[in-house]
C-alpha cells in the first residue's frame, strides 16, 4: 500500500501510532513491510491456504462471532442433497463435466431453490454463467427470502458445517507447506485478527490486484469475506474489505462500466440469445426478493435517460435499442479476434495493452492486424508506436511496412484540464474543478465522445438500423471556445431527473413506468435539489465523524454499505465503542446514513408474497441479496464453485498438497500458438516471478517516464531476488539477468537484496522474483527497458476473465538477452526443450 | 526578524515516497540529476548535491529497512555562509541559510566547508547550489514543498522552538512505547554547529543514514588560527626589526 497508494497510506500510519497492529503479507518486502508491525512472506499464488486456514481457527476454536453469524449471515441455511464438496470429490464440486471444463452449477443451490434452466451453447458459450452481473448472485427468479434454516447450526448440510468441513485441512501446517509461512507468524495473526474482532473491535482488510490477478481471482477476495463475516466485521466502522483499485476512478469506471457485460449501475448487459424483451430479460436478471427487486425501475429509468421521449411503453422503452453480447468480449477474447482478423477496430483510451496485458507479444500482434486503431492518451504510448518499435520487429516477427493498421492518435486532457468526477474506492464521488485549458489539440474524453457522436450522428441518415444512435439523448450545452460538453450537464443526467425536469433527490422516486430518468440509479442523489452534491468541501472539523458533507457516495451518501449489521438483531449497538447506525426506537439513526429503510423496524416481519425490500426482515442488513444475508457459501453467480478452495496457480512448480486437482478446473485456458504454457512442475522454469508497482512509477509508466522527476527516481527495469538465488545463478548486485518464459525471454537490471526470501516448502526451496513492471519501449520515455507484462501467459479466472500475472514460473539466467531473431531460438528451445 | 523556523523529520514514520524529493524540484525548478541505475536499496539520487536538495535514503538490514529523508541543516553556525566571498550565501530573516544563485560565483568555497557535505556545485554553471528552506514560500506565508508533499507528516515544518519540543515529547513517547533506540539528531543547540535548523528523529546511531555523527562547524577554529598566525607574522616582524635593530 505504501507502494502504490502513499497517500491513503497515511491513514494507516495514522491508525497505527493510534495502536492498531497492522501486518502486511506479501512476497516481497516493500515499503509497506517497513512500516508495519509484522511482515508474513507469502509465495505468490497461495493467499487461499492462508485465508481458508484462518477460517479454520475460527471455526475449530469456534471464535467466530455466533450472534452475528446466526443472524446476518447464511451459515444457518441448508443446501441441496445433491451438494458434493471437494472434500469428497479430491478438488472438485459437484456438476463439473470434465468434457467442457465447465460447472453446472445446479447442485450447489440452497434447498428447495428451483435450478435455472441450462443455458443454450453457442459461440464462446461459456459467457452465460460467467461474467456475470451483480444480479447473477440472486439465485434466478422464485427463489424464497426464506430458504429452510438449521439455527443450531448442526445439521451436516447447513452452509456452516460444510464450510467448517471444507477448510478443516486447512491448517498452519499446510499453510507452511504450501504459502511459506512460519506457524509462529501464522498464529500471531490468528491471534490478532481473532482478538480484534467481535462487539468491541473491528479489523479490516486491504488487498489489491495482487489478489485477483489469478487463475481464482475472485475466490481470493470471497475466502475474505467469509472470514470477515465470520468475525462480524462486515457493515461495521473499522470493519470491511477495502480493493485499492490500480488508477484513480477505476471504481467510477465500473460503476459506470467499460465492461463488456454490464450496465450502468451494476445491470446486466442483455444477451442476444438468452433475453428476449424487456420482460423476458427482467425475469431472468435477478430475484424478486431483495434491493434488485426494484430492477424494473432502474432499467427503465436507464433507457429514458438514453432515448427520452423515443422510449416508450410501447416499445419496451426501446430496449431493443441496447446491445447484445453474444459471447465472451473481454480483453483477452477481443485480442484473439483480432489476431483472427474478426475484430477490425480498436479503441484504447488511456490504457497501454501493448505493456500492460499480459503476454505482451499477443497484444501488439492484434494491433497489427487491425484496419483501424484509435488511441487517446497523454503521451505516445507504445500502443500507438508498436508499428515502428515493438520488440517483435527486431525479431522480424513483424514490419513496419507490412503493418496495415492506420493508427489515429488523439492527444487527451489531463486531470487538471478538465472536469468532472473521481469515484475512489469508498465510492466517494469526488468533484474536479478544471484548472486550466489544455493544450493545443489535447481534448477530454468527454469531449472527444461527445463530438465523435455528434459526428457519426451527421452521416447517419433514416434506416431503421440507424435508429439507436440517432434518437439517442444528445443535447448536452458546449462551453467555451472548445465547445466541451458542460460535465455537469452530464452529471445531472447521470443523477436523474422527473417527467417535469426535477431532480431525483433520491434512487427510492425512480419509477417503473418511465416517468423517470436516471443514468445510473447508484448515483441517483448527486445531485439532489440542483446541489453537485460531489464538490461539497465541508472541512471534516465543522462535521460530523462520518464527514457526510465531503463529497458524495453512493448509494444514498452512505460511508458504510449494509450498516445495519453494525447493531444487533434488535436494533441496539453492538457495543458504546463500535456505536454506529442503530435504532432509536422509531426510526434509525446514527452518524451515517443507514443502508436500510430508516422506518422499518428490527422486529419487522415481511407478509407473505412481498417483494423487493419488502420481503427482507427487520434482522437482514444484507439488502442486496435475495436472502438479505451475507453469504458465506454461495449457491449462485460463480462459475467455479460455492466457496473458496486452493488451486495452484495454472503455471506453478509445486504440486497441490490439498487436492489431487492441481489447478483451478474452471480456468480458461487460450491454447493457441500465440500463448503458449510452461508445464506445471517444469524444471526448465524452476522460480516463481510475481509482478508489482513502485511508488515513483504509474502503471505502465505513461504518465511517469515521461517526467525527470519520477524517471529519475527509479531509472530502470530491475527484478529484485534474493542473495541466495543470486549466489546459485553466480549473479551480482546490479548485474543484468534475463528472464524466460514460454512466451518469451526479457532482460533486467539485478537488485539483490534481502528483502526477498527464498520459501522452503515441504522441504523444497523455492526461489521467487519480482518484476516492476512500469517500462516499455517508448511512451515518449527519457527511460526505457523490456517489459515484465511479456513474460505472463493469458490464462484467466472463469468469473471476470482476469489474468493470472501475479503468479507464474520463469527460468533465469546470467547475462543480457540474445538480440534480433536469436531470441526466438531462445525461447523456442525453452518451449521444447 | 522573524521567529527561527525548521524542519522535523521524523524517520520512524517515512514510508519512502520520495514526495518530498519531487516536491522540492518541482517548486525550485531543480533539474534531474540523471538517470542512474544504482543498484542500491530504492535509491537512485544517491546523495544530497546541486540538483538534489532532499534525499531519501534507504537502508536495509536485516529484518528492516530504515528510509529517512535528508536535507540542509540551516546551522547555526553555517560555515558555508562563513567562507562565502561574495555574500551570495545569507541568513534570512527565518535565520536559514540560502544560496543567492544571481550573486554566487562558483568559487566553491563552501563545498568542502560544509560539515555534512550537502552544498555542491552543479557540472554545467559551476554554481553552488542547495535547499533554500523555500525562502519563496515562506515570504509568501506557505510551508516549504517538500514538508506539503509529505503524506505521513514525517517532515514536519514550524518554528524551531516549537518543533525541538515536539520532537523531545516524540521520542519519549517512543522510549516509553520500548522503542528505545529513538534518538533526535541535531536538535541540540550546544553540539558542534550550534544545533541545526533541520533535525532528525532517527532509530540508530546517525552514521547507519551516513550521517556524521559529530559534526563541527569547520570555522569553529578561524579565529584561533588567525590569531596564531597573526602571532606568528608579528614574531616574525618583530625578529626581523630586531636583527635591524641590531645592525643599526
Amino acid at each position: 500500500m505504501a507502494e502504490c497508494h502513499p497517500v491513503g497510506y497515511q491513514w494507516v500510519m495514522e491508525a497505527r501510532e493510534r495502536g492498531a497492529k497492522v501486518f502486511h503479507v506479501d512476497p516481497r518486502f516493500s515499503r509497506t513491510s517497513a512500516t508495519v508491525d509484522r511482515y508474513l512472506p507469502i509465495r505468490a499464488g497461495t493467499d487461499i491456504v492462508l485465508l481458508g486456514a484462518l477460517i479454520n481457527y475460527v471455526l475449530a476454536n469456534g471464535l467466530d462471532f455466533r450472534e452475528y453469524v446466526l443472524a446476518y449471515t447464511n451459515a444457518a441455511t441448508l443446501v441441496n442433497r445433491d451438494f458434493r464438496d471437494t472434500e469428497d470429490l479430491d478438488g472438485l464440486f459437484s456438476g463439473y463435466d470434465e468434457e467442457t471444463g465447465r460447472y453446472d452449477p445446479s447442485s450447489w443451490a440452497y434447498e428447495g431453490d428451483v435450478p435455472e434452466e441450462e443455458e443454450p451453447v453457442e459461440g464462446g458459450a461459456r459467457h452465460a454463467e460467467a461474467a456475470g452481473s451483480d444480479s447473477y448472485g440472486a439465485r434466478g427468479a422464485g427463489a424464497s427470502a426464506t430458504p429452510p434454516q438449521d439455527p443450531t447450526l448442526t445439521d451436516p448440510r447447513c452452509v456452516y458445517q460444510i464450510v467448517k468441513r471444507h477448510y478443516a485441512r486447512y491448517t498452519p501446517e499446510m499453510v507452511e507447506e504450501l504459502c511459506g509461512i512460519p506457524p509462529e507468524g501464522f498464529h500471531e495473526l490468528a491471534e490478532a485478527i481473532t482478538a480484534n474482532s467481535g462487539r468491541e473491535r473491528t479489523t479490516a482488510w486491504v488487498y489489491s490486484v495482487g489478489w485477483t490477478q489469478h487463475s481464482v481471482g475472485v475466490q481470493y477476495i470471497r475466502a475474505a469475506a467469509i472470514l470477515q463475516l465470520l468475525l462480524g466485521n462486515m457493515g461495521r466502522p473499522g470493519g470491511g474489505i477495502m480493493a485499492l483499485r490500480g488508477h484513480a476512478s477505476i471504481q467510477g469506471s465500473t460503476d459506470i462500466p467499460t465492461l463488456f457485460n454490464l450496465l450502468p449501475g451494476y445491470i446486466a448487459m442483455p444477451h442476444a440469445h438468452r433475453h428476449g424483451g424487456l420482460d423476458d430479460y427482467l425475469e431472468r436478471e435477478g430475484a424478486d426478493t431483495g434491493w434488485w427487486g426494484n430492477r424494473r425501475a432502474y432499467v427503465v429509468s436507464l433507457l429514458k435517460a438514453w432515448w427520452g421521449d423515443a422510449a416508450t411503453e410501447a416499445n419496451d422503452y426501446c430496449f431493443g435499442y441496447l446491445p447484445r453480447l453474444t459471447g465472451d468480449h473481454g480483453h483477452y477474447a477481443s485480442v484473439m479476434g483480432q489476431i483472427d482478423g474478426t475484430v477490425k477496430g480498436y479503441f484504447v483510451v488511456g490504457e497501454n495493452p501493448a505493456v500492460g496485458s499480459a503476454n505482451g507479444k499477443a497484444q501488439r500482434l492484434g494491433l497489427a492486424n487491425l484496419d483501424w486503431l484509435v488511441v487517446r492518451d497523454l503521451v505516445l504510448v507504445e500502443t500507438a508506436t508498436f508499428w515502428k518499435d515493438a520488440p517483435e520487429i527486431e525479431t522480424g516477427e513483424l514490419q513496419t511496412e507490412e503493418i496495415g493498421t492506420e493508427v489515429f492518435f488523439m492527444p487527451a486532457a489531463s486531470h487538471v484540464e478538465k472536469e468532472g468526477t473521481f469515484t475512489n474506492t469508498q465510492r466517494l464521488l469526488q468533484w474536479r474543478e478544471k484548472a486550466l485549458d489544455p493544450p493545443g489539440d489535447c481534448r477530454s474524453d468527454l469531449w472527444f465522445y461527445h463530438h465523435l457522436g455528434k459526428r457519426i450522428r451527421q452521416r447517419l441518415g433514416d434506416d431503421d438500423i440507424d435508429r439507436p444512435v440517432m434518437e439517442l439523448t444528445w443535447d448536452y450545452p458546449e462551453i467555451g471556445a472548445q465547445r466541451d460538453p458542460d460535465a455537469a450537464a452530464v452529471l445531472r443526467e447521470i443523477n436523474g431527473s422527473a417527467a417535469d425536469g426535477r431532480l431525483l433527490a433520491s434512487l427510492r422516486e425512480l419509477k417503473p413506468d418511465g416517468s423517470t430518468s436516471c443514468g445510473c440509479w447508484i448515483y441517483c442523489g448527486v445531485y439532489a435539489d440542483g446541489v453537485n452534491m460531489a464538490a461539497r468541501r465541508t472541512p471534516h472539523t465543522e462535521q460530523g465523524p462520518a464527514a457526510l458533507e465531503w463529497g458524495w457516495a453512493w448509494p444514498a451518501n452512505r460511508r458504510i454499505l449494509y450498516n445495519r449489521a453494525s447493531a444487533d438483531p434488535q436494533g441496539r449497538p453492538w457495543s458504546e465503542r463500535k456505536k454506529y447506525v442503530y435504532w432509536d426506537g422509531t426510526k434509525w439513526t446514527g452518524p451515517d446514513v443507514p443502508d436500510f429503510e430508516e422506518d422499518k423496524a428490527p422486529d419487522y416481519v415481511p407478509p407473505e408474497g412481498a417483494k423487493a425490500e419488502h420481503a427482507l426482515a427487520g434482522t437482514d442488513p444484507f439488502i442486496m441479496q435475495s436472502d438479505g444475508r451475507g453469504w458465506l457459501y454461495v449457491p449462485s453467480g460463480l462459475s467455479d464453485g460455492p466457496l473458496p478452495t486452493h488451486y495452484e496457480p495454472h503455471e506453478s512448480p509445486v504440486r497441490n498438497a490439498l487436492y489431487g486437482q492441481q489447478a483451478n478446473p474452471a480456468r480458461r485456458t487460450i491454447d493457441r500458438p500465440e500463448n503458449p504454457y510452461n508445464p506445471a512442475l517444469s524444471p526448465r522454469f524452476p522460480y516463481v516471478y510475481t509482478t508489482s508497482r513502485l511508488t515513483e512509477h504509474h502503471t505502465t509508466g505513461a504518465m511517469s517516464r515521461p517526467l525527470p522527476y519520477l524517471a529519475e527516481l527509479q531509472p530502470e527495469a530491475f527484478c529484485e531476488m534474493s542473495r541466495e538465488m543470486a549466489g546459485e545463478l553466480g549473479l551480482d548486485n546490479g548485474d543484468w539477468a534475463t528472464i524466460v518464459t514460454a512466451r518469451t525471454a526479457i532482460e533486467l537490471r539485478v537488485l539483490v537484496t534481502g528483502r526477498v526470501r527464498p520459501l522452503r516448502l515441504n522441504g523444497k526451496v523455492v526461489h521467487q522474483i519480482v518484476m516492476p513492471y512500469h517500462w516499455g519501449y517508448s511512451s515518449g520515455g527519457l527511460i526505457t527497458g523490456d517489459i515484465v507484462n511479456d513474460l505472463p501467459s493469458i490464462v484467466l479466472d472463469p468469473n471476470v476473465y482476469i489474468q493470472e500475472s501475479k503468479a507464474g514460473t520463469c527460468d533465469v539466467l546470467p547475462g543480457r538477452r540474445p538480440r534480433g531473431p536469436a531470441l526466438l531460438d531462445l525461447t523456442e528451445r525453452y518451449r521444447h526443450g | 526578524m522573524a521567529e527561527r523556523v525548521g524542519f522535523f523529520t521524523d524517520t520512524t514514520v517515512c514510508i519512502g515516497c520520495k514526495a518530498c524529493e519531487v516536491a522540492c524540484k518541482e517548486w525550485n525548478d531543480v533539474p534531474d540529476d540523471g538517470f542512474v541505475f544504482r543498484a542500491t536499496s530504492y535509491d537512485n539520487t544517491g546523495a544530497l548535491g546541486a540538483s538534489t536538495w532532499r534525499h531519501v535514503a534507504f537502508v536495509e538490514q536485516d529484518g528492516r529497512w530504515l528510509m529517512s529523508s535528508d536535507v540542509c541543516k540551516h546551522c547555526t553556525h553555517a560555515a558555508c555562509l562563513d567562507v562565502c566571498p561574495t555574500g551570495a550565501l545569507f541568513r534570512t530573516e527565518f535565520d536559514t541559510v540560502v544560496v543567492q544563485p544571481d550573486v554566487c560565483n562558483g568559487c566553491g568555497y563552501c563545498v568542502p566547508a560544509c560539515p555534512y557535505g550537502v552544498i555542491d556545485r552543479r557540472q554545467d554553471d559551476g554554481r553552488a547550489w542547495k535547499c533554500t528552506l523555500c525562502y519563496d514560500r515562506l515570504r509568501g506565508g506557505m510551508e516549504p514543498a517538500c514538508a506539503k508533499a509529505c503524506p505521513t507528516k514525517s517532515i514536519q515544518f514550524g518554528p524551531l522552538d516549537e518543533l525541538r519540543q515536539r520532537a523531545e515529547e516524540r521520542v519519549e513517547r517512543l522510549h516509553a512505547e520500548g522503542t528505545t533506540e529513538a534518538r533526535l539528531y541535531g536538535a541540540d543547540p550546544d553540539n558542534g554547529v550550534g544545533g541545526t535548523g533541520a533535525f532528525f528523529l532517527l532509530l540508530d546511531e546517525p552514521e547507519t543514514y551516513g550521517l556524521p555523527p559529530d559534526p563541527v562547524v569547520t570555522t569553529r577554529d578561524l579565529p584561533a588560527m588567525w590569531r596564531w598566525a597573526g602571532g606568528a607574522a608579528l614574531a616574525l616582524a618583530a625578529g626581523v626589526a630586531v636583527s635591524f635593530l641590531r645592525r643599526a
